[in-house]
């Protein structure tokens, strides 16, 4: 019955389930509709204060829910109005009026667009706010005198969204700015091409029903007026490619494209000086036109993959925590940091600058910035790099340089990485049409030579068109293509590829390996059960002693027992955690643990008795202990994702086996693979029993999959074929995966091993047809039953078919 | 057919003007977001709250 009522009453705001027995609501169009936490009650009071109710008349998809609006972020938004943070990415025109760019999370629909525009131009002090829905970029114009730039992001905040600002002088806005210039040099050669071909046609009647030598002398000269720009202006990018191969010794496709327009058109020319025959301006435009059109699409499709990789990026620690005198602690930018300064890094946190650690031990990865694929353990003295990533327990660092530029070249090895990596695939397609230019570049020369000793007239025409119709394009667009029309779709639905590779292994997947908590599960733990096991200290200064245990971690149990606890919490000296089993520290000068049953039993060698573990429910357990005694225990559950059943059926038909490898207690984990219909599970896995059984998998001849979240499957993520992290969980996770989900949508991973196939497959045929085009064009051209202008139609339309078949992985 | 010395010339000036309309319209960032516009038509006016609370004070 509770469950009935439990599914029934959707949060009018993000479409969740509303928890029993909460009665949150807001008045929207004159009607009490039910809100499912505190978050959203809260953003649906801004809107509707605001006076935007409308927004939800007009929003195609439900809200992202509030309730994990962290006040960390909020925190955070502070240091933006720094001066020296604001350097970087805020445009001075005035004295006092600034400008800056913003990149907005959790757009869905255009009602969100408004939504957001209203509201930031309804504040006090904003000049300007536009917000592009293609990009989920925001420009925002406001007086200094009036208004900060963090209370536009608080306002932001405020109505469900999150901005952070980002430095415009970036890969996207290069990609824009490129984008623009292909968008003149296209429309240019489309408009003026469509006037040549209008008089080539009257050439070609000319050729054949005759046609007096004054208008045909006319009609070229004008032809040659009108190529003349696309030529010189829309063919540029060619030659300019094509000189940069020439540069490098390279053969790449652009050395034929650019000969053959340079021949087609110098040859024209030749022909009006008077040397006779016919000219080829038409064939000049079309094959400009079309060939800038297939790149135009490629530039569009990798600038919207390049938008989503920034995004992620710029949300990613360029903040620090740094230690004020006494116990507090303030949030400033990684910039900020001073030599002599002491920062906190929390576990799966990226270490701001360069520095000495003071207290703690832990491991720490710098496998992005040294090229070291293990982690390296260090403690007290030992030096660490900004852009390192901390694994498993907090660590007091003191800064010896300051991070910027650590910082930022961290930044950069992602996106290079990920950029860098091609595909086995792509790089045999791109080997072989290497080879395929200078064969046809010698055949062409080859040619040129035999017809021009065989018939004088036909030599010229003949070379152009072998030189135009064979289409090393097609075969090397045939994979790239493919692939960022693929990446596109997916980081559109909310996964994105930081690997090359991923993709291409995710079609192969035959295994998929998924972690429980946070991942099947959302990852809300909560505790349901408290049971006392001493009289020594009350069910409140347990949970208080717990909280502070926890108070520095990341894990989902850490967030329960903080949750709950409501009063300050204590100081712990001498933390450390053992990732996936528990933690340990000195509270008032006691030692306390905390952890699962066989980390306390390691530990103090305490344990539970059979009558007391008898009266639990199932779910997982976690003890509070000190040396002597065992203090109380917690149960914790968390609910299965909606999808991950459906998920989990999908893969079972698509041919893919799931299996569940949880740290987590045999009944705890029992319990979700039987209603998930999993039969391969495994329990009380530490990390590295997680990675042995991948690895045993992978021996097998299994392809494997993995989808994890959280600082403890980062070993397991990097040893899966191919690994995915939750977008939410620690960042560490993120670093070490080949995709990072970025929706707490689980059908998006079915739909990204659906697009994986389907890519491979467009892949196949995309090659096979360049093959069979080139092979079949070829010696028809060679033996000059092709005409130029038929040529530059078929080349271009290989091409475009190339490209257009992409495409179809867009829908 | 001595007409197309003139045809041929004035679609030349139409032409270039089409070319001179389509830069103006990139430079001026017409193409920046083909989405947002189509859908921003049919939503309301803009609606500044200050200007709302200062309409209510008006009226009382």
């Amino acid at each position: 019955m509770a469950e009935q009522s439990h599914q029934d009453i959707q949060c009018f705001h993000c479409g969740l389930p509303v928890p029993d027995g909460l009665e949150l609501s807001v008045e929207i169009d004159h009607q009490a509709q039910p809100m499912c936490c505190k978050g959203c009650e809260a953003v649906a009071r801004a809107i509707v204060a605001g006076g935007m109710e409308s927004y939800y008349q007009y929003r195609t998809e439900k809200s992202t829910t509030a309730k994990e609006l962290v006040p960390d972020m909020l925190r955070q938004t502070e240091v933006y109005d720094r001066a020296e943070v604001q350097r970087s990415f805020v445009r001075q025109s005035d004295e006092n009026i600034r400008e800056a760019s913003l990149i907005l999370e959790g757009i869905d629909c255009a009602a969100c667009v408004w939504l957001n525009e209203q509201h930031i131009k309804g504040q006090p002090g904003v000049l300007e706010a536009q917000v592009n829905y293609s990009t989920h970029r925001a420009r925002v114009v406001w007086d200094e005198r009036e208004i900060k730039l963090s209370d536009i992001l608080k306002a932001v905040a405020e109505i469900g969204y999150i901005a952070h600002p980002y430095d415009p002088s970036q890969h996207h806005q290069i990609l824009e700015k490129q984008r623009k210039d292909y968008l003149k040099r296209l429309g240019l050669a489309g408009a003026l091409g469509m006037q040549v071909m209008m008089f080539s046609i009257a050439m070609y009647n000319g050729d054949w029903w005759g046609m007096e030598q004054k208008y045909r002398t006319f009609i070229e000269w004008v032809s040659l007026l009108l190529t003349l720009p696309v030529f010189l202006y829309s063919g540029w990018p060619f030659y300019r490619a094509a000189w940069r191969d020439i540069k490098h010794r390279r053969a790449g496709m652009d050395v034929p494209i650019s000969l053959g327009i340079i021949i087609a058109f110098s040859g024209s020319l030749f022909a009006m000086a008077g040397a006779g025959g016919h000219v080829y301006f038409d064939s000049v435009v079309m094959f400009i036109f079309f060939l800038l059109t297939a790149r135009y699409l490629e530039l569009v499709a990798r600038k919207k993959a390049s938008e989503h990789t920034e995004a992620l990026i710029q949300s990613q620690a360029t903040t620090a925590i740094r230690e004020l005198s006494g116990n507090e602690t303030e949030i400033v930018a990684a910039q900020e940091l001073e030599p002599g300064d002491i920062v906190q890094v929390k576990p799966g946190e990226t270490i701001p600058s360069d520095g000495e650690v003071i207290e703690g031990r832990s491991s720490i990865d710098e496998s992005l910035l040294s090229g070291e694929s293990r982690p390296c353990l260090k403690q007290a003295g030992a030096k660490v790099i900004g852009g390192g990533i901390n694994i498993e327990s907090p660590l007091r660092i003191r800064v010896t340089e300051c991070g910027q530029e650590t910082v930022l070249s961290t930044i950069l090895r992602l996106v290079e990485r990920a950029q860098s990596e091609k595909p086995a695939i792509a790089r045999l397609a791109d080997r072989v049409a290497g080879r395929f230019v200078v064969g046809i570049l010698l055949l062409a020369a080859v040619v040129a030579i035999y017809w021009y000793l065989r018939d004088p007239t036909q030599w010229l025409a003949v070379t152009i068109a072998v030189l135009v119709v064979t289409c090393p394009c097609a075969l090397s667009l045939a994979t790239p293509a493919a692939i960022t029309a693929a990446t596109g779709t997916l980081i559109r639905e909310g996964l994105l590829c930081s690997r090359g590779y991923a993709l291409e292994t995710l079609a192969k997947v035959n295994h998929f390996v998924f972690d429980k908590t946070g991942t099947l599960t959302d990852g809300q733990l909560e505790i349901i059960q408290v049971l006392q096991l001493s009289d020594d200290l009350s069910k409140d200064a347990c949970l208080l002693q717990a909280a502070s245990l926890e108070a520095r971690s990341e894990h989902p149990v850490a967030r329960a027992f903080i949750k709950s606890c409501n009063t300050e919490l204590l100081v712990v000296e001498n933390l450390s955690s053992t990732p996936g089993s528990g933690l340990a520290g000195r509270i008032n000068g006691k030692q306390v643990f905390l952890g699962s049953m066989q980390y306390i039993q390691q530990q103090t060698g305490l344990e539970m008795k059979d009558d007391q573990s008898k009266k639990l429910e199932s779910g997982s357990r976690v003890l509070l202990s000190d040396q002597n005694y065992l203090l109380a225990v917690y149960v914790l559950q968390d609910a299965i994702r909606d999808q991950a059943a459906p998920l989990i059926d999908d893969l079972r038909q698509a041919g893919i086996e799931s299996l569940l490898f949880s740290g987590d207690d045999e009944t705890a984990v029992s319990i979700v693979a039987e209603k998930l219909g999993i039969e391969d599970y495994r329990s009380a896995m530490l990390p590295a029993d997680k990675l042995q059984q991948l690895k045993i998998l992978q021996q097998q001849g299994a392809t494997v999959a993995m989808l994890g979240d959280g600082v403890n499957d980062a070993p397991v993520l990097a040893g899966a074929d191919v690994s995915i992290a939750m977008g939410e969980g620690a960042r560490y996770a993120a670093a070490a995966a080949d995709m990072v989900l970025f929706r707490q949508d689980l059908n998006v991973i079915f739909r990204g091993v659906t697009i994986a196939r389907k890519m491979m497959r467009i892949i196949r045929q995309n090659l096979s047809w360049a093959l069979a085009y080139n092979i079949i064009a070829l010696p028809l051209a060679a033996a000059g039953f092709i005409q130029p202008w038929m040529a530059a139609l078929g080349m271009s339309a290989s091409s475009l078919i190339v490209v257009a078949n992409a495409m179809r992985l867009t829908k | 057919m001595d007409i197309i010395y003139f045809l041929i010339p004035v679609a030349l000036v139409l032409v270039a003007a089409i070319v001179a309309g389509l830069f103006w319209a990139v430079k001026s960032g017409q193409f920046d977001d083909l989405e947002g516009p189509a859908h921003q038509i049919l939503m309301d006016d803009e609606i500044y709250p200050e200007k709302k609370d200062e309409e209510k004070k008006q009226e009382k």
